[in-house]
Formats: structure tokens, C-alpha cells, sequence
């Protein structure tokens, strides 16, 4: 026994330490990185076409030229304005999803289970294409001349659609550890049900809340294909207007409003990942 | 903790319960059966569908035309979720046996570019992937070294590698497609392998090593079983998406590589046939209920 055991001397879960693994690690994560590296670094390039083969200086140009394009501008606009508003009401409806799924035990919840996390599992397609007849056949097809924000709200309905699901998620399992005895304690004190809900549940759920809203946000934000189809003319988010780009032409302008969306989403990651930091900190 | 019963505190239940009923059945389940009666309707005038309860639609998806696009979006699926099930599985062992304190920045080295726009990651790809871009640029340079080597070995003569150097093409075939879909769904799939190898119970491991199995043996009889409930949720939330990418055939398939998801989209914004879109729509909505279901019983099964 002894003998095999000296043939292997690492011990049997170490493969992070073996170079093959190692390996194919580092290959993996230049696989992941490399295109968007390149992606970045050429949005700095001085070339008017084909710019993303061949480095000719580094310029600025495309960002001044991105900012002042007044389609894009608009669409980063409508971008955010969908996210905030979506976000808002996702982690509402997310909330009250999570608690009430986690509370209660009523017929045909498995139903009701199943029926949540749905939208989180159909193919988005089916989705974008469900809700764009939805919004033409209920007659809520926004006109050219509804004004900004209201011809946005089709789309800010399907974003609260799919992402209220994962809020729902994200704040079902921060309720997961929360203690009840606490809950019991406070009622047995005379707590009425808001109170044991405001003074209680809802300071500890807080960082359940701020986790689904950062993760609502950044799925409205990304969001193409649903956008895609339930946006008019008029409508065009930042995402669908990159896309209208890509199939014009490929100029390093697109790149540089790639790069901007990019660094938007680092910033929201960063946020999320301090924040996190933050409450186990104080945990302990 | 017991769960409470709903008739306890029905109005409590009804207030947290009711809104997001509600607007499952307006936005979600009113939308699917929408296109669900659209899928039994004929188009009688441009925008008028009537719901005439034909099985045109449905039939019209057997048509040859159609058929070779959902074998070859089924085959591109399940080649791309077989790589990333190969690349995720040694991934997913790397950070579940690194130090504590470095999991969490190898988990974030994983989910950030998961987190970046999907359409971003595959403009990105475009770039690369072009006969004069950068991934030809990679292998004409290891082309040129393996060339070197051979003349240096005296096999030069034999001309092992070819005279020149020819660049794969990716953009516009089936492989460019893959090499998009691995690139866009890599983190879907490490993700529940990781969390399987953590739940895992490392005694087996050197138990399997203690009596003499090989790292292999110990890997295919040990490791693999314990932990293919976390490989078939990883194939099935790989294959899923997969299967229903437009952007993906979009830009890089230029066309060429269409799958279900384009002719879904041509039905919609071109061919103005609503009543097909909706039924090849509820097709793919489908085979994703047979996955789950396939998924659910394979779980089941374990349980017992």
C-alpha cells in the first residue's frame, strides 16, 4: 500500500498543482480574455477601417467620435432609463416572490415554483417573440410619437419579465439563513406584522436586495435578444444599436462604445464585489 | 423551521403572492398562449392572424428546408456543449482544489467575462476569428515553428505541414459557430461542475488511490459518477441556450450557418409569417421542456 501510496506523492485533490491542469487553465482563461483584450486595445487604434488587424498609433478619436454620436448617445440613455426602472420594480417583485415562496406552504407550489423560474430557462428567443406579439396584440405597440420615456415601457415590461426571476433567486437564498426564532421573539413582544417585517426581515434581507438589484441591472443592461424584438424604431438600447453598427460596418467607433459598456459593467461588478466584502466584514 | 400554512395569515399570503401571479399571467403566460393559438393560425390579411386550428405550421416544420436547420443547429448545440464540458471539467478541478484564499478571484477570472455583453463577446470574437485576423496570425506563427522544426529534424524534404501555410476559415462555417457558442457559454458550464466537486466528499478520492487505482481509474470510476449531476446540469444549461443562439449564426455564421433562431427571427422581422415563427418557437420551447424533464428524471433516479 505504502509502496503506491510513494508513486503518487501528491495527494489525491491537489490538481491545481499540476502543470497539465495548470495548463490547460491558462489556455482556458487566454481563450476568455484574448478576444476582448484585443477588442479594447484596438478601440485606441488610429485607423479608419479594417482596424483591428493592423496598429496605427494611438488616438482617442473614436471615443470623442462615439460620444458625439447622437444615435448612440440616445441609445445609452434608454439604456439606462430601461435598467433603472426594471431594476426597480424586479427586486420589488422579486422580493415579495422570494418571501412568499419561502414562508408559506399553500397547494400547488411546486406549480408555482416551476412557474418562476420559467422565464429564467426558456430559450430567450421564444420569449423576445412571445411578448412582441403580446405587445401588438394588446394594442401597447408604442407609436413614434409617444414621448420619451413612455415609449420605452414595452421594453421595460419584458426586462422585469426575465430578470424579476433571477432577483427572486439571488433573495430567496439570503432568506435561506435567516433565523425565525428572531421573528417568533419580536411577535411574542407584541411586534405587529409590519413591524416584525420592516425592524427585522427587511435589514436582513438588505444585502440579498442590493445583490438581486446589481444582477437585475446588469441583465437589462446586456439583455439583446428580447430588446431586439420588442423595441421599435424609436427604441433602440445601447446593445441593439452596437448590433445595427456591427451589420453596417466594422469601425474602431463600435469598439470604443464597446469598451465604454464594458467599463460600466466592471464599475457595477466592482460595486457588487466591495459591497459583498463589506457585509461579511461586518459579519464577523 | 416548518413552513407556514397559507390559511393561517391568507391575507399576508395574498399580498406577497398575487403581484407576481399576476404578472406571470399577464406578461408571461398570457404572451405564450398568444403565440401558442397563433401556431394554429393561418395570416388573413398582413397583420390579421385567425386562429383556425390548422396543422400547417407544425407540418410545414418537417419540411425538408427546415429539418436540415434544426439537425445542424441540434449538432452545433451538442458539439459545442461536448468542448465545453471538456474544458470545464479540468477548469472547474483547478479552482475547487486551489487555495481557499484564491477561490473567490479564480471564480471572478471565470464569471467577468460572463458578465460582459454577449454581443460584445462576439463582436469581440469577429475580430479574431477573420482568415487575416488574429487567431491565423497565432497559427501561422506555430505553423512556421513546427515548419522550422521539421526542416531542422531533416524531414524538410517531406513537406509534413504543407508548402504554405493555409488560414483556417472560420467566419461563415460550422466551426466558426461552434468556436463562438464554446466562447459565449464556457462559464454556464463550469459553474455547476465546481459546485458538485466542493459538495464532494475528498475521502473516496484517496480511498480509490489507497487500493491502488491509477489517477485515471480513480477519475473515471470515482470522480466522474460522484459528481455527473453537476456535468448533466452544466450540459443541459449549456445545450439550452445554445440551441435558441441568434447572435452567435448572426454575425459569425454570416448567413451561411443559420440555425432555429434565425429562421424564428426571418419569420418575424422579414418573411412576416407569424403563424410559422410562432409554431418553430413553441418547437424549440419543446425540446426545452423534454431537457428539463430528462434532467428531472435523471436527478430522481439518483435520489433513490
Amino acid at each position: 500500500m505504502n509502496n503506491i501510496a510513494n508513486q503518487n506523492p501528491k495527494k489525491p485533490f491537489e490538481y491545481s498543482r499540476k502543470w497539465s491542469m495548470r495548463l490547460v487553465f491558462i489556455v482556458s482563461m487566454i481563450f476568455l480574455y484574448a478576444p476582448i483584450i484585443v477588442l479594447i486595445v484596438f478601440s485606441f487604434n488610429n485607423s479608419r477601417r479594417g482596424g483591428n488587424v493592423i496598429w496605427r498609433g494611438f488616438t482617442t478619436d473614436y471615443y470623442k467620435k462615439a460620444f458625439a454620436n447622437e444615435e448612440l448617445m440616445l441609445a445609452f440613455a434608454n439604456s439606462i432609463t430601461i435598467a433603472v426602472s426594471a431594476t426597480i420594480v424586479s427586486v420589488f417583485l422579486g422580493a415579495l416572490t422570494a418571501i412568499f415562496l419561502w414562508r408559506f406552504r399553500f397547494p400547488f407550489k411546486p406549480l408555482a415554483e416551476g412557474l418562476v423560474s420559467l422565464p429564467i430557462v426558456i430559450p430567450e428567443i421564444c420569449l423576445g417573440v412571445s411578448l412582441a406579439m403580446f405587445f401588438s396584440k394588446m394594442g401597447l405597440w408604442t407609436t413614434g410619437d409617444t414621448p420619451w420615456p413612455l415609449n420605452l415601457s414595452n421594453i421595460i415590461l419584458a426586462h422585469i419579465t426575465f430578470s424579476f426571476p433571477f432577483a427572486a433567486m439571488v433573495i430567496r437564498t439570503r432568506l435561506q439563513n435567516f433565523n425565525r426564532e428572531m421573528e417568533e421573539a419580536a411577535k411574542d413582544l407584541g411586534a405587529s406584522e409590519y413591524r416584525v417585517f420592516r425592524d427585522i426581515l427587511l435589514p436582513h434581507m438588505r444585502p440579498g436586495l442590493i445583490a438581486a438589484a446589481l444582477l437585475s441591472f446588469t441583465l437589462s443592461l446586456d439583455d439583446f435578444v428580447i430588446t431586439f424584438f420588442t423595441s421599435g424604431p424609436n427604441t433602440v438600447t445601447f446593445p441593439v444599436k452596437i448590433y445595427s453598427m456591427v451589420r453596417f460596418s466594422i469601425t474602431p467607433e463600435i469598439n470604443a462604445a464597446s469598451t465604454l459598456l464594458i467599463g460600466l459593467t466592471l464599475l457595477l461588478t466592482y460595486i457588487a464585489l466591495r459591497y459583498q466584502r463589506q457585509m461579511i466584514n461586518k459579519n464577523d | 423551521m416548518s413552513l407556514e400554512d397559507y390559511r393561517q395569515q391568507p391575507k399576508v399570503f395574498a399580498a406577497f403572492a398575487l403581484p407576481t401571479l399576476v404578472w406571470l399571467l399577464l406578461f408571461f403566460v398570457t404572451p405564450l398562449t398568444i403565440i401558442w393559438l397563433y401556431s394554429f393560425g393561418e395570416n388573413v390579411s398582413l397583420v390579421n392572424i385567425e386562429t383556425t386550428w390548422t396543422l400547417d405550421n407544425y407540418v410545414r416544420i418537417f419540411q425538408p428546408e427546415i429539418m436540415v436547420l434544426l439537425w445542424r443547429s441540434l449538432w452545433i448545440a451538442g458539439i459545442a456543449t461536448v468542448i465545453c464540458l471538456a474544458i470545464a471539467y479540468p477548469i472547474a478541478l483547478v479552482i475547487a482544489t486551489a487555495r481557499e484564499d484564491k477561490k473567490p478571484w479564480l471564480l471572478l477570472l471565470i464569471m467577468l467575462p460572463f458578465w460582459t455583453n454577449l454581443l460584445i463577446r462576439t463582436y469581440a470574437l469577429l475580430n479574431i476569428l477573420g482568415t487575416r485576423g488574429r487567431l491565423n496570425q497565432a497559427l501561422e506563427w506555430l505553423w512556421g515553428v513546427a515548419n522550422t522544426a521539421v526542416n531542422r529534424i531533416g524531414l524538410g524534404g517531406m513537406q509534413l505541414l504543407g508548402e504554405n501555410f493555409t488560414p483556417l476559415k472560420m467566419l461563415g462555417t460550422p466551426s466558426g459557430v461552434i468556436f463562438g457558442i464554446v466562447y459565449v457559454s464556457l462559464p454556464f458550464a463550469i459553474l455547476p461542475i465546481y459546485s458538485s466537486l466542493e459538495r464532494l466528499d475528498r475521502s473516496y478520492l484517496e480511498a480509490s488511490l489507497d487500493l491502488g487505482a491509477g489517477q485515471w481509474k480513480t477519475f473515471r470510476y470515482v470522480l466522474l459518477p460522484m459528481t455527473m449531476t453537476g456535468v448533466v446540469t452544466a450540459a443541459i444549461i449549456t445545450f439550452i441556450p445554445a440551441l435558441g443562439q441568434f447572435i452567435t449564426p448572426d454575425l459569425l455564421g454570416r448567413g451561411q450557418v443559420d440555425m432555429i433562431a434565425n429562421v424564428i427571427e426571418r419569420q418575424f422581422k422579414r418573411a412576416n409569417d407569424w403563424p410559422f415563427g410562432s409554431a418553430l418557437s413553441l418547437f424549440l420551447l419543446y425540446i426545452t421542456f423534454v431537457l428539463l424533464a430528462v434532467r428531472s428524471f435523471y436527478d430522481s433516479r439518483r435520489s433513490h
